[in-house]
């Protein structure tokens, strides 16, 4: 016993800390956030983006994208993508603000039907991947396609255009809009303007009045989901789905119905981010939220979710969009030609997916 | 824990005349076996023999053309996995067992995960199946510092024992292990085997499948043959030795030509010449 005591704290001291924390998969994020805060910090400290008014700035940009990425990431780590995401956003904008304009109908209906369609494409999606046992990268491909295409059709044809504005005065008589894009924290933010913490308007109302809706909906959503992978049933089952979904199904996983169900969950997310954006801006595009997807995908990466399922992070999902935001708006801060984003993207998603690969040697590697 | 409980008459598992074709394709026709409480029955069998059908066929994967399954003495019909697992019937297979990413807390209670709180607050006992696994790992001898830490930092020998250890701790009656060893070494094959001896110990039945007499012979009570998609028979293991399992099982005659024609290339081997052409014969 006492050697075998002995053995055990001898492959204890084999372990160090950095190996532990190695082991975490939202560590690359992390590291990369602080290092991308240090990097503006010095090179855009004198321009306000980091007052107030450019943390919320920058937050919000990220909370937006936050939302798609940590639904992108439970549905990765099950194992399947969605690349319909930015198409759903567009469609469930317009959802939501034809029949409000056009016919009428209460704000809060249109939005619960938004959500009621995407639940339908998510579950479409699902139950095509789970059917054909096809890839889901060229299911929900081919959804982005038809679902973009819908959506320019069906707003055309109806309002004879492509744009759908006018929505204000339906977003201030509704009484759930505000769910959307209110703002938390008013009492707090005044009292920081009047102790001289933050900057205040001549009339003595803080610039910032408080926190958007958008960033409370992705911290809450991150906790959620953080949660529900970490410390539920469901959260075991959406890995193990990932991680070899025969081996699931041998001992009981309902893999199908938890990937059908996360496909559903990002419907949601992208109808969630296109209520943000209308009921902030009165008006809907059909061209919304292009691109999306794949920056909801890449944000779950840089967050250390692999390509191949059963491992990853919504807080590292988090971190990702986080890191995305913080330097989109960095670069507009130090004044830097935008178009130098993408490739920092690039290269950050590259950097990631190397990281992330050597990663997942070291921790399948047997001894 | 998991003991057999009275029924002493009946067997733990009993196949009776089970017969299963795919299409034209006949897998099995007429194969019969009998497992007992404590006791390893070794399926033997060249590939393509029906072992694997046969043990798909028992764990609830396909569903027999003809005849039955008796558990316990009663006839049972699986519709799926699961319920082979609801009758106590566990299959163990050699490389779907585990999700190497995944700890060993959460591959050990993948699917069977203990809940605690009320609600929409119930939630995985994290605490609580880190401890039982830990100790269940204890039990058949594998020290982990960690159960978090992911089973791809395992040995394949400890895979196999926490898939097996896995099953007898959710109450398994019969343990079905697919060529659990044909892929380790020496000393991992051995820890395998010394678990099998426990489990049967604890008076479960297992249906051991290998290629392999030297880890048969040892842990073995009782030995079925398959041929072609038919039962040999069954040996009882006083009532045989090794050498007339491993004839049985590589079909004597074929080893016996094997012998001669190895000599005749030894032989050969005086003239450069004969080694060349002999060569791409014996790879």
């Amino acid at each position: 016993m006492a050697t075998q005591a002995a053995r055990a704290d001898e492959r204890i001291a084999q372990q160090p800390w950095f190996r532990k924390a190695m082991g975490r998969p939202e560590l690359g994020a992390v590291a990369g956030a602080i290092l991308v805060f240090l990097f503006f910090a010095i090179a855009a400290g004198g321009t306000g983006m980091f007052s107030a008014l450019g943390i919320v700035n920058f937050l919000e940009v990220s909370a937006q994208l936050g939302i798609i990425a940590v639904a992108a990431c439970m549905l990765m780590i099950a194992g399947e993508f969605d690349l319909s995401i930015g198409s759903m956003i567009g469609a469930a904008g317009v959802i939501i603000a034809i029949p409000a304009v056009t016919w009428g109908w209460p704000l809060w209906l249109c939005i619960l039907l938004a959500f009621a369609v995407a639940c339908l494409v998510g579950y479409v999606n699902g139950l095509i991947v789970i059917r054909t046992g096809l890839p889901s990268f060229i299911v929900t491909l081919a959804g982005l396609f038809i679902l973009r295409g819908l959506t320019i059709g069906f707003t055309r044809l109806i309002t004879g255009r492509t744009q759908v504005s006018g929505l204000s005065p339906a977003i201030e008589a509704d009484w759930l809009a505000p769910l959307f894009a209110g703002e938390v924290g008013y009492p707090l933010f005044k009292a920081m303007a009047g102790a001289g913490l933050i900057i205040a308007r001549p009339d003595g109302e803080p610039l910032v009045s408080g926190i958007p809706m958008s960033i409370v909906w992705w911290l809450v959503l991150t906790a959620v989901c953080a949660w529900i992978l970490l410390r539920t049933r469901v959260g075991n089952w959406i890995f193990a789905s990932g991680g070899d979904p025969v081996a699931a199904r041998n001992v009981g996983v309902p893999v199908t119905r938890v990937k059908i169900s996360l496909f559903m969950f990002t419907a949601c997310a992208a109808t969630l981010y296109a209520c943000v954006q209308v009921v902030d801006q009165g008006s809907a595009d059909v061209l919304r939220g292009s691109l999306k997807e794949f920056e909801a995908i890449i944000a779950a990466v840089i967050g250390g979710t692999l390509l191949t399922g059963g491992y990853g992070s919504v807080i590292g999902a988090s971190f990702g969009a986080l890191i995305f935001g913080t330097v989109q708006m960095g670069i507009f801060y130090t004044g830097v030609n935008t178009d130098w984003f993408k490739v920092f993207l690039g290269v950050m998603l590259l950097i990631a997916v190397i990281f992330n690969n050597y990663i997942r040697r070291k921790a399948t590697s047997s001894r | 824990m998991a003991n057999g409980n009275g029924n002493r008459g009946a067997p733990l598992i009993d196949v009776d005349d089970i017969s299963k074709h795919f299409g034209s394709v006949i897998a099995l026709s007429g194969v019969s076996m009998k497992v007992n409480a404590g006791e390893v029955m070794c399926l033997l069998g060249d590939n393509g023999a029906g072992k694997s059908t046969l043990i798909k066929t028992l764990s609830g994967v396909h569903k027999p053309s003809a005849g039955e399954i008796r558990v316990e003495g009663r006839r049972v019909d699986f519709d799926s996995p699961r319920d082979a697992l609801d009758a106590g019937i566990a299959t163990v297979y050699q490389d779907l067992a585990m999700i190497p990413l995944m700890s060993i807390t959460r591959n050990f209670f993948m699917g069977r995960e203990p809940v605690t709180g009320f609600g929409p607050f119930r939630r995985f006992d994290v605490a609580s199946a880190d401890r039982v696994a830990k100790e269940e790992m204890h039990k058949i001898g594998i020290d982990v510092r960690d159960p978090g830490q992911a089973v791809g930092t395992l040995s394949g020998g400890e895979r196999q024992c926490v898939a097996i250890a896995r099953a007898v701790y959710f109450g398994a009656k019969v343990l079905i292990l697919d060529e659990p060893t044909s892929a380790l070494g020496v000393k991992q094959a051995s820890m395998v085997l010394r678990y099998i001896a426990q489990a049967r110990a604890r008076n479960l039945g297992v249906i051991f499948i290998t290629h392999n007499v030297h880890h048969a012979f040892p842990v073995g009570d009782a030995f079925t043959m398959l041929n072609r998609g038919r039962t040999l028979g069954t040996f009882r293991k006083e009532e045989t030795t090794r050498e007339e399992i491993l004839e049985m099982m590589s079909g004597g005659k074929e080893l016996a030509d094997l012998d001669a024609e190895l000599a005749e290339f030894a032989r050969a081997d005086d003239s450069p010449r004969a080694r060349a052409q002999a060569s791409p014969a014996a790879s």
